[in-house]
């Protein structure tokens, strides 16, 4: 079930121009490396078994360095498998601003969090509501605009979107 | 910026076609192709359309409550609810929040905004606004209205831009390729977002429950403006509440393929503000995010009423509110796509639903300028993700402009030919078009004379002052021998109700009857064919010619004598066959807010275009030999269907008939003609119904040129023999066994 899931992710992320890679959590250490263009800031990931600790990442940046850096690293709270989207979450570590200010944004989602579809996407976030309501956005693929007469990538949010899906069980 | 006088109208459709309607056509028709691939491609995307309609229905039903439940969900949160009595009082209240935190001003895009002139009211007041959006920014930089909903800039090339920005920024490195544009406002812009005090955003939806709104943008300015200063303001009109999350996902499956064929948005927010996510104070070098804090947070929801309270209790207009802003109306009809929405647009809204909004928010006067660009061609009632019914509100309006009308001095010119339920004073040229069908029996009765005249010049001069008829323009043709004047001279129907497998009648609409009498001779030869019993009595006019003017009055009249002289027939199990197919919209579509339910589906239910019908009859075993095949040097068809009659699914059905019976036959890619009945009459409209028929002519005249040119609508043919020099003709004339 899972492994069909994050082929379907898989396929639609492509589709949406977004790289991608797999991994457990013994290679996450190496694959997170392998995407990242530095500098790169990030937030803490809060998954079991993983962390940014010990890849060239600074965590929690100051603003200042987050203007700077080129890549940003979030934790995602539920990827969407027919359209390749992530939830971000405007949590209070930062993940919307580092997920959108620098030029390349790398998500770490965890293969348990995919779900099939955009509705059932907000069947999740609506049970959430009942408790408290919070601020998302779903983000599917790189900034576009076509308003300067072409299609152009990279706008206001990142230009290069890249995900590691996380295999968690 | 519509413009009234007649001959400044047609000076400023000229200026358009000359100066934005490239790239106009090319975006705008681009949007509409990728919706149609986009919405084939999803399974069960019409019954998504119909749910949103529902889940609207039921929230403009509520939309009071719905207004409290927010006002407590925001305040909950932490936020204020302001809600606004029109412009002004809007204007007012964002300009003290703006004054209470800074003088700097980012916005995201904003139709509502842009409704309620807030830059210009917050640069009076004092603040520096910018625009984030790039499409905006383009026009703030210009200093134009908006083009269209959702691509406010579509009327602008790269070429264009380049030399705004140029001119304006006047760059170290001259800027010309879309990518460096891009670069460029993107720095520009950045660095505003990151010294802006206040962030102000629109919103797509809001969620009254959870006090949620949701914004849809594929920039990801709109993140930044809320994301980015403290305060952020969301203005929003009072229909774009639903009740919660729940509710919502029909809306986001739909509303990216109605605008520009996405599956989904690069960025769907669901913002339920203040947020917490960290403020951002970027001179701040020694503080990490997760330090900064959200308390500095607020969020101002300002829901505006301005017209729309009225707009729900008026029973025309309310549809309108149901509206998402997806611009699809605009991109897929004809006209828009050739002038845009400066010339298909009022104050703030362009397109065909902007006759709604303009009417509802500013007044008819505004709606007046540019309503008479919609044609009725219905080819916008497909493509609504909210199934909104969009040229009714067209017509409603241009009922009521013209009883707005005052007493105009040519009134007794055309009293005789105008035997309407219509007010004195309304435009002359509508009348005479919508009582076209006392001209056409007139005409008929006068033939040939009345063709002589019709191409005197000094007639042809007075016609133009008038009535506003194109002297460029052929007349119809009158025919002195009318369609029922033949079928009776032949001694009525030649087939036995014995031998008959079904009974039709042969509706006479009035260009079949008075102007094109050939149509509905093949129509009978082919039906009797077939061993169908026909009749052609005597039926009044449909009302689609005073329904186009907007006489709906009129027009309902008429839908009830149609009816009233149809009744025995359906009765009696007599189909009707409609030649027209204008005419058969009419019964199928309007005359549903003419007649009671039952008769209008008595009557929808049992009308069919003719060769829709004929499909029919071959599908149940009716005889193709009896029919009319190619010769051996047949040169093949070119077919150009109608636009009522692909709204209808009535289209297919010629393919399929001249598929089967041997033809090669090709189908017009250009949907429109650009006739539209009495559009392309029009003096202020002659040069825009051509340039819409351009693309049908490049087509017909280039890859099939040799080919015989059928079409099924009176107008279209009128417009082809205009555009070509091949004579074209009806398809049931190619099935019409006295052709063998």
């Amino acid at each position: 079930m899972s492994a069909t899931r994050i082929a379907e992710f898989g396929e639609s992320l492509e589709a949406h121009g977004v790289s991608w890679a797999r991994t457990d959590a013994d290679g996450f250490a190496s694959t997170l490396v392998e995407s990242l263009v530095e500098p790169a800031v990030g937030v803490p990931l809060g998954y079991e078994g993983v962390s940014l600790d010990d890849a060239p990442v600074t965590v929690d940046p100051t603003p200042a360095e987050l203007r700077a850096a080129t890549t940003g690293v979030t934790p995602v709270r539920l990827g969407v498998a027919a359209y390749g989207s992530f939830l971000v979450d405007s949590d209070a570590k930062g993940s919307e601003p580092v997920s959108l200010y620098p030029e390349r944004h790398v998500a770490v989602v965890r293969g348990s969090d995919l779900v099939a579809d955009l509705p059932a996407a907000l069947d999740e976030l609506g049970a959430s509501y009942a408790a408290e309501p919070s601020s998302a956005v779903f983000a599917t693929g790189p900034s576009a605009t076509g308003d300067m007469g072409a299609l152009v990538e990279g706008v206001h949010g990142p230009k290069h979107v890249h995900a590691v899906v996380l295999e968690d069980r | 910026m519509a413009v009234d006088d007649p001959t400044e109208k047609a000076a400023h459709i000229r200026h358009l076609l000359a100066t934005e309607r490239e790239a106009v056509r090319e975006n705008t028709s681009h949007f509409n192709r990728e919706r149609y691939r986009a919405s084939a491609e999803y399974e069960g995307y019409e019954e998504l359309r119909s749910r949103a309609r529902e889940i609207k229905e039921d929230a403009i039903e509520r939309l009071p409550e719905l207004v409290e439940t927010v006002r407590e969900s925001v305040e909950a949160n932490g936020g204020t609810v302001y809600v606004a009595d029109d412009a002004a009082d809007a204007n007012r209240y964002v300009e003290e929040v703006v004054r209470d935190q800074g003088d700097t001003v980012v916005k995201s895009k904003s139709m509502t905004t842009e409704e309620i002139d807030l830059n210009e009211a917050l640069e009076a007041a004092g603040a520096d606004v910018y625009e984030t959006d790039l499409g905006e920014f383009v026009v703030q930089v210009a200093d134009e209205a908006p083009s269209h909903i959702v691509g406010p800039s579509l009327h602008k090339s790269s070429d264009d831009i380049a030399a705004l920005f140029n001119a304006h920024f006047d760059p170290e490195e001259p800027l010309s390729t879309a990518e460096e544009l891009t670069e460029f406002a993107r720095d520009y812009l950045g660095d505003r977002i990151v010294e802006a005090d206040v962030g102000v955003t629109g919103a797509n939806f809001v969620l009254a429950e959870s006090g949620t709104i949701t914004l849809v943008t594929n920039e990801g300015n709109a993140r930044k403006v809320a994301a980015t200063p403290d305060t952020h303001v969301a203005v929003a009109g009072i229909e774009k509440l639903l009740p919660s999350i729940e509710e919502l996902g029909p809306f986001t499956e739909l509303i990216a393929r109605a605008a520009t064929g996405q599956d989904v948005p690069q960025y769907l927010s669901m913002l339920t503000p203040p947020s917490d996510s960290p403020s951002l104070d970027f001179d701040d070098p020694t503080t990490p995010l997760s330090e900064q804090g959200s308390e500095n947070r607020e969020f101002h929801l300002v829901l505006l009423d301005n017209g729309r309270t009225a707009m729900r209790d008026d029973p025309e207009l309310r549809e309108t509110l149901y509206c998402i802003r997806c611009g699809a109306c605009a991109n897929s009809c004809a006209n828009f796509q050739q002038v845009g929405g400066h010339a298909f647009g009022g104050e703030t809204y362009t397109g065909g639903i902007a006759t709604g909004w303009e009417a509802g928010v500013e007044g008819l006067d505004t709606a007046a300028e540019f309503n008479d660009l919609c044609t009725g061609c219905s080819r916008c009632v497909n493509a609504c993700p909210v199934e909104i019914d969009i040229p009714w509100i067209n017509t409603v309006v241009r009922d009521r402009v013209n009883r707005n009308g005052d007493e105009g001095q040519f009134d007794h010119l055309v009293e005789g030919l105008t035997p309407d339920a219509e007010p004195g004073g309304m435009d002359l040229g509508k009348r005479f078009f919508g009582n076209f069908e006392t001209a056409a029996k007139l005409g008929s009765a006068t033939a040939p004379l009345s063709n002589w005249l019709a191409k005197s010049g000094p007639v042809r001069a007075g016609m133009e002052r008038a009535l506003g008829i194109d002297r460029r323009r052929d007349l119809p043709r009158f025919e002195r021998e009318t369609f029922r004047d033949w079928f009776e001279a032949r001694g009525g129907a030649l087939v036995s109700a014995d031998e008959a497998t079904r009974e039709a009648v042969v509706y006479p609409d009035l260009y079949t009857n008075y102007v094109r009498p050939e149509r509905g001779r093949a129509a009978v030869r082919v039906l009797e064919a077939l061993s169908v019993r026909v009749q052609v009595p005597d039926v009044p006019s449909s009302g689609r010619a005073p329904l186009s003017q907007g006489m709906v009055a009129t027009a309902d009249a008429k839908a009830s004598r149609v009816f009233g002289a149809l009744a025995e027939h359906l009765d009696a199990g007599r189909d009707v066959v409609v030649v027209e197919p204008s005419d058969l919209a009419m019964f199928r579509r309007e005359y549903e807010k003419f007649l009671p339910e039952a008769s209008h589906e008595r009557l929808s239910e049992n009308s069919y275009e003719v060769v829709e019908y004929v499909f029919g009859l071959l599908e149940n075993g009716g005889d193709a030999e009896a029919l009319a095949g190619p010769d051996a040097d047949d040169p093949g068809v070119a077919y150009h269907s109608h636009c009522q009659q692909r709204t209808l699914g009535a289209a297919a059905h010629t393919e399929a008939v001249l598929d089967r019976l041997g033809y090669d036959v090709v189908l017009s890619e250009a949907e429109c003609c650009g006739m539209a009945g009495s559009f392309g009459y029009k003096r202020d409209y002659y040069e825009l119904s051509m340039a819409v028929g351009e693309e049908l002519a490049t087509e017909f005249g280039g890859a099939h040129e040799g080919r015989r040119v059928v079409a099924s609508g009176t107008s279209c043919l009128d417009q082809l023999d205009d555009l070509l020099e091949r004579k074209p003709a009806h398809p049931v004339e190619l099935l019409d066994p006295a052709r063998r």
